[in-house]
């Protein structure tokens, strides 16, 4: 068998190595394991392949998947990723480090997290941010426990039905033994009580509106609950902010920042509150320092909040994050800049409005829902919207999405271009003609 | 080279920008800041032409330290080479929106399904879900799935969970958030979890057990049978902590010896980039008669199929191993291991004398240099010390169950010479302690920054950037 390229032991080296220990052949290293347990059979693997022969299986395999043009959100944005963000995340000081537990040769990592979680506080207006969870929809549910534990004798939270399906399961799924009762509503401030904890709404709904959410936090605050926003963070540019609307804690999905749709992976979820409730935030916190020299260098801090530190009284089981895709967002967020959201942010809405507009001209769809959106919108279809869903896939596009109650989802994100609008829109009316006849 | 110590906002000038962005299609009137739904001011972010980020982050990056640096011993964090190909090949899946129906995904589907094959292969589980997105969250994933099969037997009164108390601290957070009682099981003075100690907590409370094996000593939990059959025996269910599965890979599986359900780290044991602490996977195995307690999981603890971009370096990596490197993999982890304790131990504390698995734990120096006056050297001390010497520490201070507990593992990628190098300077540095422990209280010595005033960080916290006034 030819030397795996991985594994530099020879077999001199592993004789050398057996005679230090003083033993005579690696299967002693295993005399201490009840003998039966020992594996004798054939790995179900397949014979080991060369580099080439591994690219080009998963060259096969990704040609099984059909490549089509995304006009569909509910979670997953296809925004453009900037050529920086892969050369930079791909530099392998990022990219093989563990968790920057020895501060002093860990000072990339440190700092970036520590830029990601100002970013983050500039998008919400928050004060405090950590260094990302998993993804949206678990920062959510870790967002319910928060909520919990931080207020006293209640264990009830409120969420809105109008947020994304995808934030809806993980809540249910967490709730079934995770410390929170979860009620589901329309309309979660009509059924605040004295049980209530907190209550999640959506800054933009599952419909693509952006809310309007004048008086949630005096309503909740008066309840003596917190309140929670779910907030897609690329719309946080040009939105109010959650810090402005009264929110107590604002959790969401940092995708959206330039992160590629893979298949629903790896994102980043992203978890900031008001300073008050800092002690509660699970997950990494990095926070400055200085060292014996007087100079300004970032560690972990906190940590008392922490599994390591208190195992079963942390706020959190959270140990690793995402952090190579905090950095991600921050490379975003940093070529970007201000300026260039807000011209992110004003392109989707053009192109979606557009789209829109064109699509209600084609008369297949009843009139749309009031209000305004940034990129993603719903429009209830007069025919079978599977129907009108497949048909658009057969013809390349992942557009019309079936969505709850009836509607089908839309988005149109600063990647789309003319010819690929106006290539929908060719087909939905051609789609319109067909129905008609 | 002077110690970059700049943050990206102090690169910031008006005016400055770093991306273009398209228009957009039609002329619809942009709303933004006007009226209640929008912000007034921009946030603020920074304002950076591309060449700033790039030398930025660049600069940044040189004051870090990965597996490709140097020797990376961090004991259960399993720091192995992350192969190349492994990096390259997610990008062909980028495109992949999460919700596209399974006929337009075929090679995304057919690539979990054969992971999901490949890992069952390994482990001697029938079934998984790749929904967690990292070890801790397949942990909770796990007890889910573990508390959904006691209810659906109508067997709700089991509240209470053993944990051994070498266990990583993740598994009794892990148990506390998913609404079940960690039990402590004491370890033996051979380290190891005691059937007798064991015996006196089951009854019909008792959900389960989570053990790790090896555990975070590196011994492995040689009664395992005996306490695979109490825990049965009493209704219970063993649960795999997936951490230290690497010297078991091509020697044994977890699910011949019992477990019912176990996470796996792809990030640890199949090679997949730690990122600076994460993105990680950590699927989920189960037999057979847990597969209905499963599905009640599965898709539903994270957005849509956990990290695939991770389980797609993971399927890359099993495909070079293949059945024949398979069975070297845990082999050589254990074997290093066991060569740097041997080489080691007449200069560290060896608390217990046994063969160990991937991994194994000194409890301090033999001579730590104290004398009147002149405190000795700690683990700390050592850790510290190592960064000059261009290696990274290992894990320090866990598991618990030692004071100056120091916990190595060296991993089936490093070199016989690198470990050699390791091994001289780790003699080196107990030397430096006997003759001069303030040698080390002062150490690091030569890295980009010293020891950070940490009591100082967390008592006045400054979590994020403001602009001087």
């Amino acid at each position: 068998m030819a030397q795996f390229p991985f594994f530099p032991h020879t077999g001199e080296d592993v004789s050398r190595m057996l005679k230090r220990i003083g033993l005579s052949s690696l299967e002693e290293l295993y005399a201490d394991v009840p003998q039966e347990f020992l594996y004798r059979g054939e790995y179900d693997l397949p014979s080991a392949l060369t580099e080439a022969e591994t690219k080009a299986r998963l060259e096969e395999l990704a040609a099984k998947n059909r490549k089509l043009t995304v006009f569909a959100g509910q979670g997953a944005y296809d925004h453009y990723t900037p050529s920086v963000i892969p050369a930079l995340a791909a530099r392998s000081e990022f990219l093989t480090a563990y968790t920057p537990y020895q501060c002093e040769i860990s000072q990339g990592t440190l700092r970036y997290i520590f830029e990601f979680q100002s970013m983050i506080c500039a998008l919400t207006g928050l004060d405090v941010a950590n260094a990302s969870v998993y993804d949206g929809p678990t920062a959510t549910a870790e967002a319910a426990r928060m909520c919990v534990a931080s207020t006293r004798k209640r264990n009830r939270i409120l969420a809105s039905a109008a947020l994304l399906p995808c934030v809806r399961k993980v809540l249910e799924a967490y709730a079934v033994f995770g410390g929170y009762a979860l009620s589901i509503s329309d309309n979660p401030l009509s059924a605040l009580d004295a049980s209530v904890a907190g209550v999640i709404l959506p800054s933009v709904d599952k419909y693509g509106r952006v809310c309007d959410l004048d008086g949630a936090a005096d309503a909740v605050h008066a309840a003596g609950a917190l309140l929670v926003l779910y907030c897609d963070p690329s719309a946080l540019a040009v939105l109010r902010t959650p810090a402005d609307w009264g929110a107590d804690i604002a959790v969401g999905d940092a995708q959206p920042l330039g992160m590629p749709l893979s298949y629903g992976g790896p994102y980043a979820g992203f978890m900031a509150c008001r300073e008050p409730l800092m002690r509660k935030l699970p997950g990494r916190i990095v926070g400055q320092a200085a060292d014996g020299e007087g100079r300004r260098c970032f560690v972990l801090t906190l940590q008392a909040r922490e599994q390591h530190i208190r195992r079963e009284k942390a706020t959190s089981n959270i140990c690793s994050n995402e952090s190579l895709m905090a950095l991600w967002a921050t490379l975003y967020l940093s070529l970007m800049g201000p300026q260039g959201m807000k011209e992110l942010n004003a392109a989707c809405y053009r192109s979606s409005h557009f789209l829109r507009d064109k699509l209600l001209a084609t008369g297949l769809f009843d009139a749309p829902l009031e209000g305004d959106f940034v990129k993603e919108f719903v429009l209830r279809p007069r025919v079978d919207a599977r129907r009108l869903h497949k048909y658009l896939l057969d013809k390349g596009f992942f557009a019309a999405l079936p969505a709850e109650e009836g509607f089908v989802s839309f988005c149109v994100t600063e990647r789309r271009t003319r010819a690929e609008i106006d290539a929908l829109i060719a087909a939905v009316e051609q789609f319109a003609g067909e129905e008609g006849k | 080279m002077s110690y970059y110590d700049k943050l990206i906002f102090e690169l910031s000038k008006n005016g400055r920008r770093g991306a273009s962005v398209p228009r957009g299609v039609g002329d619809a009137e942009i709303p933004f800041g006007a009226g209640t739904l929008w912000r007034e001011t921009p946030p603020a972010l920074p304002e950076v032409s591309e060449p700033d980020v790039v030398r930025h982050y660049t600069r940044l990056s040189q004051l870090n330290f990965g597996v490709d640096s140097g020797f990376y011993p961090l004991g259960s964090c399993t720091m192995k080479y992350n192969p190349k190909v492994c990096d390259e090949v997610p990008a062909l899946f980028a495109g992949l929106h999460p919700l596209q129906e399974e006929e337009t995904v075929a090679g995304a589907r057919e690539l979990l399904a054969e992971t999901e094959r490949f890992l069952c292969a390994v482990t001697g589980m029938k079934h998984f879900t790749f929904s967690p997105c990292a070890g801790a969250h397949g942990e909770l994933t796990g007890l889910m799935i573990l508390r959904h099969y006691h209810e659906m037997r109508g067997d709700t009164a089991r509240t209470r969970i053993l944990v051994p108390d070498s266990a990583h601290g993740t598994n009794p957070a892990s148990a506390a958030i998913c609404g079940l009682e960690p039990v402590t099981v004491p370890s033996g003075p051979d380290g190891l979890v005691d059937p007798e100690a064991l015996r006196p907590l089951l009854g019909p409370d008792i959900a389960g057990i989570m053990l790790t094996n090896p555990n975070t000593l590196g011994l492995f939990e040689k009664h395992i049978k005996e306490i695979a059959a109490m825990v049965h025996a009493c209704g219970g269910l063993l649960y795999y902590d997936g951490a230290n599965l690497n010297p078991l890979v091509g020697v044994l599986r977890p699910g011949d010896m019992g477990f019912d359900i176990l996470h796996v780290n792809l990030h640890k044991t199949f090679a997949t980039p730690h990122g600076g602490g994460g993105p990680g996977s950590g699927p989920v195995g189960v037999t057979e008669a847990l597969k209905p307690a499963l599905a009640a999981v599965d898709g539903r603890v994270s957005a849509f199929h956990g990290n695939f971009g991770v389980v797609v370096r993971a399927y890359a990596y099993l495909l070079m191993l293949g059945r024949e490197h398979v069975r070297e993999l845990g082999a050589f982890a254990t074997l290093s291991a066991n060569y740097i304790k041997e080489s080691l131990r007449d200069k560290y504390k060896l608390p217990i004398d046994s063969v160990c698995k991937h991994e194994f734990v000194f409890d301090g120096l033999l001579d730590d240099g104290a004398r009147e006056g002149v405190p000795g050297a700690t683990t700390l001390d050592v850790a510290k010390r190592l960064l000059d010497y261009g290696f990274h520490a290992p894990t320090i201070y866990f598991p618990l169950l030692f004071h100056q507990s120091l916990m190595i593992e060296p991993t089936e990628t490093e070199s016989l010479e690198t470990l050699d190098e390791f091994i001289a300077v780790m003699r080196k540095i107990a030397d430096e302690a006997a003759a001069d422990p303030m040698l080390l209280k002062a150490a690091p010595h030569h890295t980009p920054i010293g020891r950070p005033d940490e009591t100082e960080a967390a008592r006045h916290p400054i979590l994020k950037y403001t602009p001087a006034a």
